[in-house]
């Protein structure tokens, strides 16, 4: 939504949304929040479209996010991509998306070139073995954060789903594909019956 | 049935662009699937070499998919690092382009509330499978055990970066502690 006084014309389209970007602009605004984001690039995307460019609305941003995060694969990568889409097509998806990839890529494959080659160093080995340990920590506590919603809520229905889903993947060792094909018809139906008991 | 013979660039390529579409709710949620065919069942990886990986993943920057690239690079160097990162991020970027450009045009649509609601504990099971097997293979010690509960009792509670609960693991490990 452009302010209402304007003209038609986006080019002359003034103040909240500004100038819609090029290639060039998104290939190293995608790569700028790549490399700034440690454990996750989300953050830094919402800072850099919303509060920096102002390329979107904070409520245009968090519906392409939960756009994006319900579709499989990763998330932020699939950001990338349909932002890039929006402001040029295909060329503006694949520049959105190589800068978000590219640079943190090739970082990653010269850590892991190092890891090959020195990985059995006994130093390292513990140092690494003490970063996985805090790593997992990490990771657990974005999993709790996340379950809070429904804890709150004391939502039985999504707590029992998620306990299946979790018994069958982590305990059971089920492959993703066959637990997903039960488990995601299962949990509309199930989602959509309480929903209109609710309202009923 | 001999795709042990078969080429591991194949192989990478077609495990990690299946998973790509089955990954509901990002790269973690994926962990499980990935190390069942990587550690369980193709035996590229050892426990331990799972859960380095992921410790290097989670120390560099970029999105968290990117342990793929690592896994990639251990099977089969720098063009399986390159396969494995396509692989998984390229499917699913062009089914997000298709429903992108299907939602942009149908003005404002939203996702139905019902998929949302739905779609949501399934993603954070398989996040809660994840973080079970990731402590599986890291925590092999009490201590290791204790580490990543304090880690993850200061990261839920307090608004520390991150990075420094990282390199208190990576003193602590280097100290021998763990």
């Amino acid at each position: 939504m452009r302010s209402p006084s304007a003209p038609p014309v986006p080019p002359t389209a003034p103040a909240l949304i500004s100038e819609p970007p090029g290639l060039l602009e998104l290939f190293t605004a995608f790569a700028k929040m790549s490399l700034a984001g440690f454990g996750g690039v989300l953050v830094w995307a919402r800072r850099a479209i919303v509060d920096q460019h102002r390329w979107m609305t904070p409520e245009e941003f968090n519906e392409t996010f939960a756009l994006c995060h319900f579709l499989p694969g990763p998330n932020i990568v699939n950001l990338s991509v349909v932002f890039g889409a929006r402001f040029a097509g295909v060329p503006g998806a694949l520049a959105a998306m190589a800068g978000l990839l590219g640079p943190p890529v090739v970082i990653v494959t010269a850590l892991a070139a190092l890891y090959a080659q020195y990985g059995e160093i006994d130093a390292l080995r513990r140092t690494l073995a003490g970063i996985s340990c805090a790593a997992v920590g990490l990771l657990l506590a974005v999993i709790l954060r996340m379950m809070m919603p429904l804890l709150v809520k004391r939502d039985v229905v999504g707590l029992s789903l998620l306990a299946a889903v979790f018994a069958a993947v982590g305990l059971l060792r089920w492959p993703l594909p066959s637990v997903l094909l039960v488990a995601i018809p299962l949990s509309l139906v199930v989602t959509y019956l309480v929903r209109r008991g609710r309202a009923a | 049935m001999t795709d042990a013979d078969a080429n591991p660039l194949w192989t990478l390529a077609w495990t990690f662009g299946l998973m790509s579409l089955f990954a509901v709710g990002g790269a973690n949620s994926a962990i499980p699937e990935i190390h069942r065919i990587v550690v369980d069942s193709r035996h590229w990886m050892t426990d331990q070499q799972f859960s380095d990986v992921f410790a290097i993943s989670q120390l560099s920057p970029g999105p968290n998919v990117l342990i793929v690239t690592l896994i990639g690079y251990q099977v089969a160097g720098v063009l399986g690092a390159m396969i494995a990162t396509f692989s998984m991020c390229g499917p699913s970027a062009v089914l997000a382009y298709i429903i992108g450009r299907l939602f942009t045009r149908s003005s404002h649509a939203r996702w139905p509330a019902v998929v949302q609601a739905a779609l949501v504990p399934v993603s954070i099971g398989l996040m809660a499978a994840s973080g079970l097997i990731l402590t599986l293979a890291a925590d092999t010690s009490w201590v290791a055990a204790f580490i990543t509960g304090g880690v993850a009792v200061l990261a839920f509670t307090t608004r520390l970066n991150p990075l420094w609960l990282l390199a208190m693991g990576a003193c602590l490990g280097f100290a021998g502690v763990v």
